[in-house]
C-alpha cells in the first residue's frame, strides 16, 4: 500500500491554499468589496466571511474525502472487483441532517442581516435622488434644490438615504466600499442606504447591463467632514455665475449651438425638465436628458466619471466625444455633432470650455 | 413484439432496406443512433463558434483599455456567447447523449417518436442557424442571454437582433419541446420487461427528470417571448412602464424559466457521472433511491428559487429572505449527490481512465460552484456579488467545470459504444489536464476580480483599478482550454483512423447499451431483454456472494447475438416530413425577420408536410433496386 501523504503535508498544503485565496484579492482596489467604509458593507462582509470559511471546511472535507479515496481505492489489479456495497442509511441520514442544520444557521444570520440592513438607523438621514441614465448617474439633493452628476458629496458618519430612478433602461448602483448594489429599475422607486465612517473618495459604477457603453457609466462618492460638506451645499447653491470675457462668447456659443436643449445652467432641474426631455427621447426625438452644468467648474470627474475635468479633457471631449465614450448620446443626438449647420469649430470648443470650467 | 411484425408488414421491410448510407440518408433518418449523433456533432461545432467568442471576449479584457473590437461588437459577442452555450451546446449535447443512450439503456428499440425525434433536431439545426445568421444581418443581439427589458425595447435595440433572438430561441425551444415529450413517453412507456422505474439507472432518472423541467420550464419562456415580440413588432406595451406596464414582469417570467433551465443543463450532467463512476470505481451507485429522490427533488426545488436572481431589484426583505432560504436548501440534496458520489468511489477498485477523470473533475469543480452558489444565495453577501465577475466564476464553475466537464466525461465514456473505437487514452487525458488546469486559471481568478469590484459585462476598464493580473491570468487560461480542445479533436481525428476497436463491452460496464455490439445494430436489440434488478447487465455477467463480493459468471464475454435475419424486427421507415416540418417552422420565423411572404410559406409548408406526416404508412411501400431513394 502506498503511504498516505502525512497529515502535516496535507495542513500546509491547505493552508496555503487559503493563504493564496485571500491575498490573491486586492483590498487596495478603488472598487474592493474588502476594503469596507461604513456600516452597511461591513455587515455584508462579515456576512461573507462566515460563508467563506463554512465553505472552506466543507469543500476541504469533500476533497479529503476524494482525494483519500483515490489515492486509497485506486485499482492495482485488473480482476479486483470490489464488495458490490448498495448504501448506508445511517451515513445518507448524516450527510442529509448535517448541511440542513449548518445551512439553518446561516439562513437565521442571512435573515437577521436582512432586516437589519433594510433601513438607516437614523430617522433624518441626508437624502438624495439619483437618476440613473444611459450612461451617467444624476444625483439630486432634494431638500438643498441641487443638481449634480457623477458625483455624490457626503459627510462622514451620517446616513444617506438614496432613492434610485431611471427613466430608460434598468441600472444598479453599487459604491462596493459603501454597500452592496440595487438596481435601478423604470418605473420604480428603489432606495438604498449607506454610511461612510471615514472620508474619502469612493468608487462605483453600474453594474447592470445598460446597453454599448455600460463599461463606461461610472461615479464617485466623496465622503467630507460635515463643515466642509456645508460649504460644497452653499456653493452649489449659489445662482450660476454670469460669465465674463471670453467665457461669454462661450456662453452663446452654447446657446446658439444647441447645447442648451439637453443641459441646463441655470439652476437645478426639476422632474419636469427631466420627465419632459426623457419623453421627447422616447419618441425618438434628437433630445435627451444630459447632466446639469450649473456648477460644472466645480466638479471633479465628467462623463460618465470615466475624465477628470480639466482643460484638455473637456476639448478633447467636445472635439469628438464618441472615441472617448462610444455610444453616447451627446455624439448621436446633439445638434453639434449631427448637423453641418451647428458643427463645433475649434475657437467654438475652447470658447465653450473656458465657459464651462467657468461654472464653478 | 417482434412476432406481431409478421406477414405483409414484415415482408415489407424485407424487401426494402432503410436508405442508410449518403447525405440523404441522414436527411431523412428516424435513428435515434444518428439523430443523436447529429446532435452530438453540431453541437459540438457550435461549442467551438461559441469558444471562439469567449477568446474574443477575453482577448479584450487582457489587458486595461483594450481596443481590439468594438464595444457594439463585445456586447454581441457575450450576448452569443452565453445564448449558444446554454441553448445551442449544453441543451443539445445532453440531448445527443438522451437520444443515443436512452433507447439502449432502457433496452427499446427506439424512441417513442422517432419521426417527432428527428423534427426536434431539424427543428434545433435550423434555429441555431437563425440566430448566428444575425451576426450577418445587421448584428447580433446585444442585450445579455437574460434580455433584460427595457434594454429590449424597440427605442433602445434599434435593430433586428434582438428579434433574432426571440425568433431564434422560439425556433429552438420548440426542438426542445418535442424532444421534452418524446423522453418523457420514451422512459416511461418503451422500458424493456422487468425495468422498472426504480431499476432504471440514474442516467434515465435524469433525463426524465430534465424533460419534464423541459416541458414546463419552455412554456414559460415561450410566453414571455411572444409578449417581447409584441412589444417589439406589434406596439403592445407589456414591458413598457410609461403606458403602465412592468419591466420586472420579464424579468419574473425569464428567471421562473432560467432557473429550471439551470437545472435542465446540470441534471444530464449529475446523470452521466452516476454511470461513469460506478462503472470505474466497480460498483453500485451508492444510495440509488436517494440519489433519484434527490434529482427530484432538485428538479421540483428549482422552481422556487428564480428571484434570488434578482435579490438586487428591489423586492424587499421579506422576498429576498424568502428566496434565500429555498435557494440553500437546494444544497441539500445537491449535496447528498456529491456524498453519494464519493461513497461510491469509497472502497471501490478506482481506475483512472478519462472518463473518470472528468467525472472526478466535475464532482471538485461543482463543488466549488456549488460553495459560491450557497454564497449568492446569502442575500446581503450576494448584494455585493450580484452582477460582477464572482458570479461568472460560479456560473463557469458549475457549467464548465459541472455540465460541460459532465459531457466530455459521457463522451469519453460512450465514444466507443457509438463508434465502435476506443479513443486514445493518453491524447485524452493530456486533453482532460488542459481543461482542467485551463478551466481553473480562467475562472478562479474571476473570483478575485469579482470580490475586488469588477462588474459583468463591461467591455473595457481602466488601469489602476487592480483588475489587470487577473484578468491577464484568466486570458491565458482560455489559451490552454482552446489547446484542450485541439487535443481532443486530435484525438478524434487519430481514433478514427487508428482507434483500436472497443468491442462491445469495454469498460466492464453495469449497463444494458454494453450488452450490445458497438457500434449498435439498426434495431439495437435483437431480443428485447428482460431485466432482473438494477445495473441490468452487470447481474448478468456478475453473482453476488452473500458477502457481496461478485464473482464473473461466465469467464469470456458472451458472444454478442448477432442476428443474421433481422428481417421480422420492426422498424419504421425513415421520412421526408421531420425535416420539412422543421423548415416550414423556421420560415415562419425568418418571415417575420425579412418579408412575411416568407412565413406564408413556411405555414403553408409546415401544414403541408404535417398532413403527410399523419397519413404517410408507417412503413415504406414495397421498392426494387433503384427506386430506393423515392421509396420511403
Amino acid at each position: 500500500m502506498v503511504r498516505l501523504p502525512s497529515l502535516r503535508i496535507c495542513c500546509i498544503v491547505s493552508f496555503l491554499v487559503v493563504a493564496v485565496l485571500l491575498v490573491a484579492c486586492n483590498p487596495s482596489s478603488p472598487q474592493s468589496t474588502f476594503d469596507a467604509a461604513g456600516p452597511v458593507a461591513r455587515e455584508q462582509l462579515r456576512l461573507f466571511w462566515i460563508i467563506f470559511w463554512a465553505a472552506m471546511i466543507v469543500f476541504a472535507l469533500v476533497m479529503s474525502i476524494m482525494i483519500y479515496s483515490m489515492i486509497r481505492f485506486r485499482r492495482r489489479s485488473s480482476d479486483d472487483i470490489p464488495k458490490q456495497v448498495h448504501g448506508n442509511t445511517a451515513l445518507e441520514v448524516v450527510w442529509t441532517v448535517a448541511p440542513i442544520i449548518l445551512l439553518i444557521g446561516i439562513g437565521i444570520i442571512t435573515v437577521r442581516t436582512l432586516f437589519a440592513l433594510d433601513q438607516p438607523p437614523s430617522s433624518d438621514p441626508l437624502r438624495v435622488e439619483i437618476w440613473a441614465h444611459q450612461w451617467w448617474f444624476e444625483a439630486a439633493y432634494p431638500d438643498y434644490s441641487i443638481t449634480t452628476a457623477n458625483e455624490i458629496y457626503i459627510p462622514v458618519n451620517r446616513d444617506v438615504s438614496v432613492k434610485l430612478m431611471s427613466n430608460d433602461v434598468l441600472h444598479s448602483f453599487w459604491v462596493p466600499k459603501l454597500a452592496g448594489k440595487t438596481d435601478v429599475v423604470p418605473g420604480r422607486v428603489n432606495q438604498q442606504w449607506f454610511r461612510a465612517d471615514e472620508e474619502g473618495v469612493f468608487f462605483g459604477q453600474c453594474a447592470e447591463f445598460c446597453g454599448t457603453a455600460h463599461a463606461l457609466m461610472k461615479l464617485q462618492v466623496i465622503a467630507v467632514p460635515e463643515p466642509e460638506f456645508n460649504l460644497w451645499l452653499d456653493q452649489q447653491r449659489l445662482p450660476a455665475i454670469i460669465p465674463t470675457d471670453f467665457a461669454s462668447t462661450g456662453a452663446a456659443v452654447f446657446n446658439t449651438k444647441g447645447c442648451i436643449v439637453c443641459h441646463s445652467v441655470g439652476g437645478p432641474d426639476s422632474n419636469e425638465i427631466r420627465e419632459s426631455r426623457s419623453q421627447s427621447f422616447l419618441a425618438g426625438q434628437m433630445v435627451s436628458h444630459a447632466p446639469n452644468l450649473t456648477h460644472f467648474g466645480s466638479r471633479n470627474v465628467f462623463a460618465g466619471a470615466i475624465l477628470k475635468v480639466n482643460e484638455e479633457n473637456l476639448k478633447k471631449w467636445l472635439k469628438d466625444p464618441e472615441d472617448l465614450k462610444p455610444g453616447n448620446r451627446m455624439s448621436s443626438l446633439a445638434g453639434a455633432f449631427n448637423d453641418p449647420i451647428l458643427q463645433l469649430t475649434n475657437s467654438d470648443i475652447d470658447a465653450l470650455a473656458a465657459y464651462l470650467l467657468s461654472l464653478k | 413484439m417482434v412476432r406481431t411484425t409478421k406477414g405483409m408488414l414484415g415482408g415489407i421491410i424485407a424487401r426494402r432496406p432503410i436508405a442508410a448510407t449518403g447525405a440523404l440518408g441522414w436527411l431523412f433518418t428516424i435513428d435515434h443512433k444518428r439523430i443523436g449523433i447529429l446532435y452530438g456533432v453540431t453541437a459540438f461545432i457550435l461549442f467551438l463558434v461559441g469558444g471562439i467568442e469567449a477568446l474574443l471576449i477575453r482577448l479584450q479584457l487582457s489587458s486595461a483599455n483594450a481596443d481590439l473590437i468594438s464595444p457594439e461588437l463585445y456586447n454581441q459577442l457575450f450576448t452569443m456567447h452565453g445564448t449558444t452555450m446554454i441553448f445551442m451546446v449544453i441543451m443539445p449535447m445532453s440531448a445527443a447523449f438522451f437520444n443515443f443512450i436512452v433507447p439502449l439503456m432502457i433496452g427499446a428499440r427506439d424512441v417513442a417518436f422517432p419521426r417527432l425525434n428527428a423534427f426536434s433536431y431539424w427543428t434545433f439545426l435550423f434555429g441555431a442557424i437563425l440566430m448566428n445568421v444575425s451576426f450577418l444581418a445587421g448584428g447580433a443581439p446585444a442585450v445579455g442571454w437574460f434580455a433584460y427589458s427595457p434594454l429590449t425595447s424597440i427605442q433602445f435595440s434599434i435593430g433586428s437582433g434582438v428579434d433574432f433572438w426571440i425568433l431564434g430561441l422560439q425556433v429552438l425551444g420548440i426542438a426542445s419541446l418535442a424532444a421534452g415529450f418524446n423522453f418523457i413517453v420514451t422512459i416511461v412507456n418503451m422500458r424493456a420487461p422487468g425495468m422498472s422505474m426504480m431499476r432504471l439507472p440514474i442516467f434515465i432518472w435524469m433525463t426524465l427528470v430534465v424533460n419534464f423541467l423541459i416541458i414546463l420550464a419552455f412554456p414559460i419562456i415561450t410566453v414571455a417571448l411572444i409578449l417581447l415580440l409584441f412589444d417589439r413588432q406589434f406596439g403592445t406595451t407589456f414591458f413598457e412602464v410609461t403606458s403602465g406596464g412592468d419591466p420586472l414582469l420579464w424579468q419574473h417570467l425569464f428567471w421562473a424559466f432560467g432557473h429550471p433551465e439551470v437545472y435542465i443543463l446540470i441534471l444530464p450532467a449529475m446523470g452521466i457521472v452516476s454511470e461513469v463512476i460506478p462503472v470505474f470505481s466497480k460498483k453500485p451507485i451508492f444510495g440509488y433511491s436517494t440519489m433519484v429522490l434527490a434529482g427530484i427533488l432538485i428538479g421540483f426545488m428549482g422552481w422556487g428559487v428564480w428571484s434570488h436572481h434578482m435579490f438586487t431589484v428591489g423586492l424587499g426583505p421579506t422576498a429576498n429572505a424568502a428566496f434565500s432560504l429555498t435557494t440553500m436548501f437546494i444544497a441539500v440534496p445537491t449535496g447528498i449527490k456529491i456524498f453519494n458520489w464519493l461513497g461510491t468511489m469509497w472502497g471501490g477498485s478506482i481506475s483512472f481512465t478519462t472518463p473518470m477523470l472528468f467525472a472526478i473533475g466535475f464532482i471538485a469543480m461543482f463543488t466549488i460552484g456549488g460553495m459560491s452558489g450557497v454564497m449568492h444565495a446569502v442575500a446581503p453577501s450576494d448584494f455585493q456579488q450580484s452582477d460582477t465577475y464572482f458570479i461568472v466564476a460560479h456560473i463557469h464553475y458549475v457549467l464548465f467545470g459541472g455540465a460541460l466537464f459532465g459531457v466530455f466525461s459521457g463522451i469519453y465514456y460512450w465514444w466507443p459504444k457509438i463508434t465502435g473505437k476506443i479513443l486514445n487514452e493518453m491524447l485524452g487525458k493530456i486533453s482532460f489536464w488542459l481543461f482542467f488546469i485551463g478551466m481553473n486559471l480562467t475562472f478562479f481568478p474571476m473570483h478575485f476580480v469579482g470580490l475586488d469590484g469588477m462588474p459583468r459585462r463591461i467591455y473595457t476598464y481602466s488601469e489602476g483599478m487592480g483588475w489587470d493580473l487577473w484578468n491577464a491570468v484568466s486570458t491565458v487560461g482560455v489559451f490552454v482550454i482552446s489547446l484542450g480542445i485541439l487535443v481532443f479533436i486530435q484525438n478524434v481525428l487519430h481514433t478514427s483512423r487508428k482507434g483500436k476497436q472497443a468491442g462491445p463491452d469495454p469498460w466492464d460496464g453495469r449497463t444494458l447499451e454494453w450488452s450490445i455490439s458497438s457500434p449498435p445494430p439498426e434495431y439495437n436489440f435483437v431480443e428485447i431483454p428482460n431485466v432482473e434488478g438494477r445495473d441490468a447487465f452487470w447481474i448478468q455477467k456478475y453473482s453476488e456472494g452473500l458477502d457481496g463480493k461478485p464473482t464473473r459468471i461466465v469467464e469470456e464475454t458472451t458472444p454478442i447475438k448477432t442476428h443474421s435475419d433481422h428481417h421480422d424486427i420492426h422498424l419504421p421507415s425513415p421520412s421526408y416530413y421531420p425535416v420539412l416540418v422543421a423548415l416550414g417552422v423556421t420560415l415562419i420565423a425568418v418571415g417575420l425577420l425579412s418579408h412575411l411572404f416568407f412565413s406564408v410559406f413556411g405555414g403553408v409548408l409546415a401544414f403541408v408536410s404535417v398532413l403527410g406526416w399523419a397519413l404517410e404508412p408507417p412503413t415504406a411501400p414495397a421498392e426494387d433496386g433503384d427506386h430506393r431513394a423515392g421509396a420511403y
